[in-house]
């Protein structure tokens, strides 16, 4: 027991780690701030050409169910492999000379660009077809209605599940240490071998989980929140 | 030439003929009443008028202009034919105003203070000027169905298509909204009125069509229609009405 404590809780090696993978976890709020952003704004485009009516946009929706399938199934850290390690080999003059950092942030808001592009269609195919009937006997084109009718109702009901996406992200920054990003899990390994203590670990994973609680009892409210509303609107 | 010209109007879903030919001359200001039981094609019918569904076959002309040629600029002609359903489709993430400047800001192209002001005046007209503000699920169905009339009414269409208003109210808000369609017609807008009012539609109509199996079996004034109805069908139909009290 005491072997345990000493190797996974000592408060000596806590309080040791702690600046190297506080700084390492900042590393890993910036990964998630940037690519949350990312993934906000692509998915729904991707979600929204998924949708594009007619023959015309037939090759576009092809396009986005090969990418939405294709990174949906592939591994984020062999991702992260490919882009970390894949894109600096091509050589090619921007895409090639980018920092770690961008890397990771390719690698992620590829990966969960996928996921949430279905958590947005869930959303988008989850309102009511006499909306969009409503709005377009309104005179509003395809993409009126889409924008101040469709999407807007879409995006208020799918938010605690985007929220658990991210906090799938939030962990997922971790797996970016693969290709060298210092963040937390690779300060907190650093420690470790240089120590030959794991409570570095332990230190890291407190880090992510006070992150992810708060963020994870958010979700919990608004979810409780809107049952009550629906609850009320049906008495 | 009429306002409304329907020829011949067809549509299918699937294996489902829902209109089978279907010939519709409405007069400019004229209020015209489909009755008929459920799945007889009314509601298909005020649709196809304004192109939520596109028709298999027949043609459709509107105020000298055809929609069905394939050249019709289909948001312009929806400006002009304001529709409003059972279920109201107010947007329920936005406030009573907003759903009703909506569509003048975005395809009138008024800013958004005339917008408002055009709002306040047509819900001070419907006694809901107090209600701006709020969204419609703080709305009786009464309200809110008075709000999707005032919402079609902002784009100043000169057709109006009314689509078993009343059918999702309560019996005691049906009054507030035919009070409503009543003003309309008093002031002279054209409309199409699908319903199951047969009092309504007797008082209001200046023509009545009876639909059975998407075709428009008999139509003629209220009172031909109501009183000695011609085909047996319609005389089935209405005596199955009368018989659940409901004209």
């Amino acid at each position: 027991m005491n072997q345990v404590v000493h190797t996974f809780l000592s408060p000596h090696d806590f309080r040791v780690s702690l600046p190297d993978v506080w700084a390492g976890f900042k590393v890993n709020l910036k990964l998630m701030v940037v690519s949350e952003s990312l993934v906000l704004v692509l998915a729904l485009a991707v979600a929204i050409i998924r949708g594009l009516p007619g023959r015309g946009a037939k090759p576009l929706r092809a396009l986005m169910i090969v990418y939405t399938d294709f990174f949906r199934g592939t591994p984020l850290i062999l991702v992260a492999f490919v882009v970390g390690f894949g894109l600096p080999a091509l050589n090619l003059h921007v895409l090639s000379n980018l920092s770690n950092f961008a890397y990771g942030v390719i690698a992620l808001t590829l990966v969960y660009t996928a996921y949430v592009t279905e958590v947005y269609r869930a959303g988008i195919e989850s309102v009511h077809p006499s909306q969009r009937m409503a709005a377009r006997s309104l005179g509003l084109s395809y993409a009126q209605s889409m924008r101040y009718v469709v999407v807007p109702q879409a995006v208020r009901r799918v938010v605690p599940p985007l929220l658990n996406d991210f906090i799938g992200l939030q962990k997922d920054t971790a797996l970016v240490s693969v290709i060298g990003v210092a963040e937390a899990a690779l300060q907190a390994q650093g420690y470790s071998q240089t120590y030959a203590n794991f409570t570095s670990y332990t230190v890291a994973a407190v880090l992510f989980v006070l992150l992810t609680i708060p963020l994870a009892r958010f979700t919990d409210h608004l979810i409780a929140k809107r049952e009550r509303r629906e609850r009320a609107a049906a008495t | 030439m009429s306002f409304v010209e329907a020829r011949n109007v067809t549509k299918r879903f699937g294996d489902n003929t829902v209109l089978s030919g279907v010939d519709l001359d409405v007069g400019e200001h004229e209020v015209v009443c489909l009755i008929g039981a459920s799945g007889s094609g009314k509601s298909t019918l005020l649709r196809c008028l304004n192109l939520l569904e596109e028709v298999d076959e027949g043609t459709i002309a509107v105020d000298g202009q055809s929609l069905t040629n394939g050249k019709i600029d289909v948001n312009a002609l929806r400006r002009k034919i304001g529709i409003v359903f059972q279920a109201y489709n107010l947007f329920p993430h936005m406030t009573v105003i907003e759903n009703v400047m909506l569509a003048p800001v975005k395809t009138r192209r008024l800013n958004a203070r005339q917008a408002r002001g055009e709002a306040v005046e047509l819900l001070k007209r419907i006694g809901l000027a107090d209600k701006a503000d709020e969204f419609p699920d703080r709305l009786s169905g009464g309200q809110q169905q008075r709000v999707a009339i005032v919402r079609a009414l902002a784009m100043g269409p000169k057709l109006m298509l009314l689509d078993e208003i009343t059918s999702a109210l309560d019996p005691q808000l049906v009054s507030e909204v035919l009070n409503l369609v009543r003003e309309l017609a008093e002031v002279g807008m054209t409309m199409i009125i699908a319903t199951h009012e047969m009092s309504f539609a007797r008082e209001v109509a200046d023509k009545v069509c009876f639909l059975d199996a998407g075709v428009i079996l008999e139509e003629g004034r209220p009172d031909q229609i109501f009183s000695s109805p011609q085909q047996q069908r319609t005389r089935e139909f209405l005596a199955r009405i009368i018989e659940a009290g409901r004209l």
